[in-house]
């Protein structure tokens, strides 16, 4: 069982003397095996939540539960995809791919396996000598993508992975993360503030508003999604034809587009 | 804003060519004029057949390349001291705050005493043989290295070490395998500052030392008056000054295979 469960958090930070709050109250238990993503305008603190279930920052109040237990600092239980990509300039592909195995006991036998199974499933083939300088931005996407699965993580944390990518590849990468989590799910946090993507991936949206960050309503995909048959189109653009997906888009925009007209007027 | 463009090869040899020529122009002319004492200022053809002539014959026991390789070699010893404990300890003080703290009011105090001052102690505690140049040498060589390693490590993107965090790194993994090949352009460029101080202190160093040196050939020259013996101990510190620096260069060019992303 890897199950995120939010206990009433809080986050707040200290900014030129006066203390603001990021995140305000947050309730949420994310199922094991669930994909949710969250969705907010930029600001509401969705990466912070991401945050502190990964570990790299603490609630100010209240706990972050992962399994059960409270969630203490980072750890390859729990892998995160980073916007930013962070891959190691300095090391090749197959050395970013294996950085988190040399941590764990198992034979070398067992970590090349590992290693080269991701590298094949995730088409990288013939560029494990690579530099990440060396390859696109989609390429080093997937490297990162790879990094993170090759551990096994229970639960999955990705925060606007896709943010940097071209509309092209952005497309491949979202069916090919579609494909990856549908075959072998695990429980996954996804942040990004583009309602497609977060409508066609997700079991369940969150949608956030801002200052502070709190939840605004959360909507379930999943029945939807089955009901209507998502998954048997394999091409993200015949999905977001069918009218269920449009429905959903429409309502998740209203929430966003609100709660904005609330913040600005 | 100045240097924008660059000099062709003709040029830069007509330049460079100029500023020699002019410097022993000047030279000539002060040995000529008689401003100083032939005696203090040999003209220089007589301290380059000066130094031509210690390659052959012994000057205070060795001929000048025993000399420069007696010298060579303590100031490879102080150094790669430096370099053995102030990188490990430059990437310590960026990783633990409480490291930091330890260290750097000590070593804060320490980097402003010149390398020489340290000659007497050098000679008391670690003797007059190799202990005492090799602790001046280190003297010189290694504040560069701790504060460069120390800064570039500090300024490694936090990205970094988050992914290592996350992918179960520890401490010594986050040392060796992220601080450490992020901070390498700053580290080298801190060695080439270490070497050149280092290399610099070795005249203060043989000061104290009783048989061999470069440092130790020119106070001999100096205590007998032989002004061009001491001016084929300078150029001789020079050019291997001049050659180390190349040398580190090239390790640069080598060190740094990727690009940031």
């Amino acid at each position: 069982m890897a199950d995120i469960v939010f206990d009433s958090v809080e986050r707040s930070f200290k900014q030129g003397g006066k203390e603001f709050l990021a995140v305000g109250g947050i309730n949420l238990t994310v199922k094991d095996r669930e994909f949710v993503a969250i969705v907010g305008p930029s600001g509401c603190g969705k990466t912070t939540c991401m945050r502190m279930v990964a570990g790299l920052e603490m609630p100010s109040k209240g706990r972050v539960l992962v399994g059960g237990k409270e969630v203490k600092g980072p750890g390859p239980d729990r892998a995160v995809v980073f916007q930013q990509f962070a891959l190691f300039p300095w090391k090749t592909v197959q050395e970013n791919i294996e950085f988190g195995l040399k941590s764990m006991s198992m034979s070398a036998e067992e970590k090349r396996d590992k290693t080269a199974r991701l590298i094949s499933l995730m088409g990288l083939e013939g560029y494990e000598q690579a530099y990440p300088h060396q390859l696109s931005g989609g390429m080093q996407q997937r490297v990162a993508i790879a990094r993170a699965y090759v551990l096994e993580p229970e639960v999955l944390l990705m925060d606007e992975p896709f943010g940097a990518l071209d509309a092209q590849t952005r497309v491949v990468m979202q069916e090919e993360l579609v494909r990856l989590a549908r075959k072998n799910p695990k429980t996954v946090l996804f942040i990004t503030h583009a309602v497609e993507e977060a409508v066609y991936l997700a079991d369940r949206v969150v949608v956030m508003s801002r200052r502070p960050g709190l939840i605004r309503e959360v909507i379930d995909i999943k029945p939807v999604r089955e009901k209507e048959g998502w998954d048997s189109h394999s091409r993200i653009e015949d999905v977001m034809d069918l009218s269920s997906f449009v429905q959903l888009r429409s309502q998740i925009w209203k929430l966003l587009r609100e709660q904005n007209l609330g913040v600005d007027h | 804003m100045a240097h924008r463009d660059r000099l062709n090869q003709g040029e830069f040899v007509l330049w460079t060519g100029l500023g020699i020529a002019s410097f022993i122009g000047v030279w000539y002319l002060s040995v000529l004029l008689g401003f100083v004492p032939k005696q203090f200022l040999p003209a220089p053809h007589e301290v380059l057949l000066k130094f031509i002539h210690l390659i052959n014959e012994p000057f205070s026991g060795y001929t000048l390349l025993a000399h420069i390789a007696s010298s060579f070699q303590r100031f490879l010893y102080g150094f790669l001291l430096a370099v053995a404990i102030g990188i490990p300890l430059g990437l310590l003080m960026a990783l633990s705050r409480f490291a930091n703290q330890l260290i750097t009011p000590f070593f804060e105090s320490i980097r402003f005493v010149a390398p020489i001052a340290w000659v007497p102690f050098a000679a008391l505690w670690f003797g007059t043989g190799i202990g005492g140049p090799v602790l001046v040498i280190f003297m010189g060589a290694f504040p560069p290295v701790l504060i460069n390693t120390y800064r570039g490590a500090i300024h490694v993107d936090k990205k970094y070490l988050e992914a290592a965090r996350m992918l179960g790194a520890g401490k010594l993994r986050l040392m060796t395998e992220v601080l450490f090949p992020a901070a390498i352009p700053s580290i080298i460029a801190g060695l080439r500052i270490s070497a050149g101080l280092g290399w610099q202190s070795l005249v203060g160093a043989e000061l104290i030392v009783a048989s061999s040196g470069v440092g130790y050939m020119m106070v001999k020259g100096q205590a007998s008056i032989q002004t061009d013996i001491v001016m084929s101990g300078m150029i001789a510190i020079g050019l291997i000054g001049l050659f180390i620096d190349v040398l580190l260069r090239q390790a640069e060019k080598f060190a740094v295979h990727y690009r940031e992303i």
